[in-house]
């Protein structure tokens, strides 16, 4: 046990279905891990229609959920969303406040770190108690270091990466519903005009429990048909190294990496793609590794458990057949 | 605006984070990272955020100023950078302002004190995160500090009548969202890569007016750290690779197929 004797707050993220997503139940997970057994974690939801999600919460870990459900409060907008948690915070004290390292987290935490004069660690790849206090983790220089923190203000904020906590199971009736009695400000100095949704991949990339990536190597759009109908064959998603983001083969949504998306799937399988820290910090916790690459010196297979050194385009379309083959088995 | 708009570019100076992993040497007993080899550059998404300056500025007139703060900047990497189409350049610079070991909070009161002593701002722009600290805090803190108004990760920034207008990345997509002027964006890669500068461009630069402040010029004290590093280590990721051996790709492909079978990957 560290030095935790109030509150954590993890900060609810709520989907298009009404539910809180993966990452904030592996907050309270998380949460739960590290204050006292009984009553160390709440969650904190804004949002309009948030009531299933609310008792959700409260089944999986949160001690108290404390809620504002306003029409104002979606789509997030900082401007109504920083002064409403400034304010509850500054009143509730929390120890410490949890939130997904996603757009929402990485755009609000540091403005609430200013605001409350409270220390942040962004991208957090582990949060431990150790003596003296919290121990954060998290990747610098491009993943090329692991460096551990400390915060030194009595209010501490940190945003975690999706795995690094564990989901609670749901259980009994869990804890309270607590509605918050909070006005949204009147105006804003900026206004959220509209939203569009990329086409989405077959499965949500950081759910899948098989991803299937190319890296530049993959030569054009052409090349990415095949690593679709190979994640489609294993019920998986694809992803991509920067180069072909950048470059228009693959949507945005699919970059993993440092600066896309974090994935550990059980299996990955890296195409074309050389193993740059960028890269290995959004997938090297994937279970297992699959690496094909023409470039036997490719870093890439240094952090993988199995590889074939080869042109992709006579290696995949053998491989994606034999697999066929074996699942028609 | 009659006198165009004057925009601000935070730039941060980095190691090259396209550097291969042997030139980051970590130093665990001195918690910071070393650069072997690799030249110092403008942190990539800086570089993004100026080259949307920079477009704003062809279609609606105005000044672009590059405003860095460290220690021993780069002459060579700011003048390339205000090349590519600055106007002037202001460096916060002291042997006291290590980038590996000032933590946000100071940066931010540091650079919002700077700003407060250059000509007004209609926009101040700055990568969505540095490729070193990979904290992403600096920008919004300068907002927080001077009031302004803040949007994060903007794959596209326009201004129309007086107010800016970003296309923000969000995980499944993008929102368009509207902000009053003066206000900070914070920009993401997807805006593209900033122009190369011509050589003519370049050596002209080196006429453009540059200031050269130190610290104790802002008048403010440095505040204490709300964050310390206490441990720095390389990663911990080489796993043992099992090639498979075969007398074609085609047969590789298949045996990596029975192999993952074998293994229970698959
Ligand atoms: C600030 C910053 C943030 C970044 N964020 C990310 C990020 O989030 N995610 C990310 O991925 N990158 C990121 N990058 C980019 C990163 O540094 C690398 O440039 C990038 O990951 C390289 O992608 P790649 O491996 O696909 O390309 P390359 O390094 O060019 O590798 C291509 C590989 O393909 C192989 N190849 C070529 N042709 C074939 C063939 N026919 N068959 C088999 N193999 C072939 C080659 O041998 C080579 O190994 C970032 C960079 C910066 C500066």
């Amino acid at each position: 046990m560290g030095d935790i004797d109030r509150e954590i707050m993890v900060i609810a993220e709520i989907d298009e279905e009404g539910t809180p997503t993966r990452l904030t139940l592996e907050l309270l997970g998380l949460g739960r891990g590290l204050a006292p057994p009984e009553g160390g974690v709440s969650a904190l939801v804004l949002g309009s229609g948030v009531e299933k999600a609310c008792s959700e919460l409260a089944s999986r870990g949160a001690e108290r959920v404390f809620f504002l459900d306003r029409p104002e409060l979606t789509p997030y907008n900082p401007e109504v969303w920083t002064p409403l948690l400034e304010a509850f915070l500054r009143e509730r004290s929390p120890a410490l406040v949890l939130a997904g390292h996603t757009p929402l987290g990485q755009d609000l935490l540091p403005r609430l770190a200013f605001s409350l004069e409270a220390g942040l660690v962004t991208d957090c790849v582990g949060v431990r108690a150790r003596e003296g206090g919290l121990l954060f983790t998290k990747p610098v220089y491009g993943g090329n270091a692991l460096a551990g923190m400390r915060i030194t203000t009595p209010l501490a904020l940190a945003t975690v990466r999706a795995r690094v906590g564990e989901a609670l199971p749901a259980s009994g009736p869990g804890g309270e519903l607590l509605p918050l009695d909070l006005d949204p400000p009147a105006e804003a100095g900026m206004a959220v005009r509209e939203r569009h949704r990329l086409e989405a991949s077959e499965c949500p990339l950081e759910e899948a429990r098989v991803v299937v990536s190319g890296g530049r190597g993959m030569g054009g759009e052409e090349g990415f048909k095949i690593l679709r109908e190979l994640a489609r064959l294993l019920g998986g998603a694809v992803g991509a190294s920067r180069p072909p983001v950048d470059a228009g083969w693959a949507p945005t949504t699919c970059q993993v990496g440092i600066t896309g998306k974090v994935v550990a799937p059980d299996l990955y399988i890296a195409v074309a793609i050389s193993g740059s820290s960028q890269h290995l910090s959004g997938m090297g916790d994937s279970g297992k590794i699959v690496a094909i690459n023409r470039d036997p010196e490719a870093y890439i297979f240094q952090v993988s458990d199995y590889g074939v050194v080869g042109d992709w385009r006579e290696v995949l379309p053998a491989f994606l057949s034999k697999v066929k083959e074996l699942a028609a088995e | 605006m009659k006198r165009g708009m004057h925009i601000v570019v935070l730039a941060k100076v980095v190691p090259d984070p396209e550097g291969p992993p042997s030139s980051f040497e970590v130093d665990p007993a001195g918690r910071r990272v070393v650069a072997r080899g690799i030249p110092p550059v403008i942190n990539p998404f800086d570089e993004n955020a100026l080259e949307a300056a920079i477009r704003i500025k062809e279609r609606a007139r105005g000044t672009i100023t590059l405003l860095s703060l460290g220690r021993n900047l780069s002459r060579a990497v700011i003048l390339k950078a205000v090349a590519s189409g600055a106007d002037a350049s202001v460096l916060v610079e002291d042997d006291s302002l290590d980038q590996a070991l000032l933590d946000s909070r100071a940066t931010a009161a540091l650079l919002a004190a700077a700003l407060r002593s250059l000509e007004p701002f209609d926009l101040l722009l700055c990568g969505r995160q540095a490729s070193d600290s990979n904290a992403g805090v600096v920008g919004l803190g300068v907002a927080r500090i001077l009031g302004l108004p803040a949007v994060t990760f903007a794959q596209r920034v326009e201004v129309e009548n007086g107010k800016v207008v970003v296309e923000r990345v969000l995980s499944e997509g993008y929102e368009v969202v509207e902000c009053s002027l003066p206000a900070l964006v914070t920009v993401s890669g997807e805006v593209g890569d900033l122009r190369y500068p011509s050589l003519q461009a370049i050596r002209a630069a080196k006429e453009l007016p540059q200031r050269v402040m130190k610290p104790q010029e802002l008048g403010i004290d440095l505040p204490s750290p709300w964050v310390e590093t206490v441990s720095l280590e390389p990663p911990r990721r080489e796993r043992r690779c099992r090639l498979v051996e075969a007398d074609s790709p085609a047969e590789a492909g298949e045996k990596l197929a029975l192999l993952l079978r074998e293994e229970k990957v698959l």
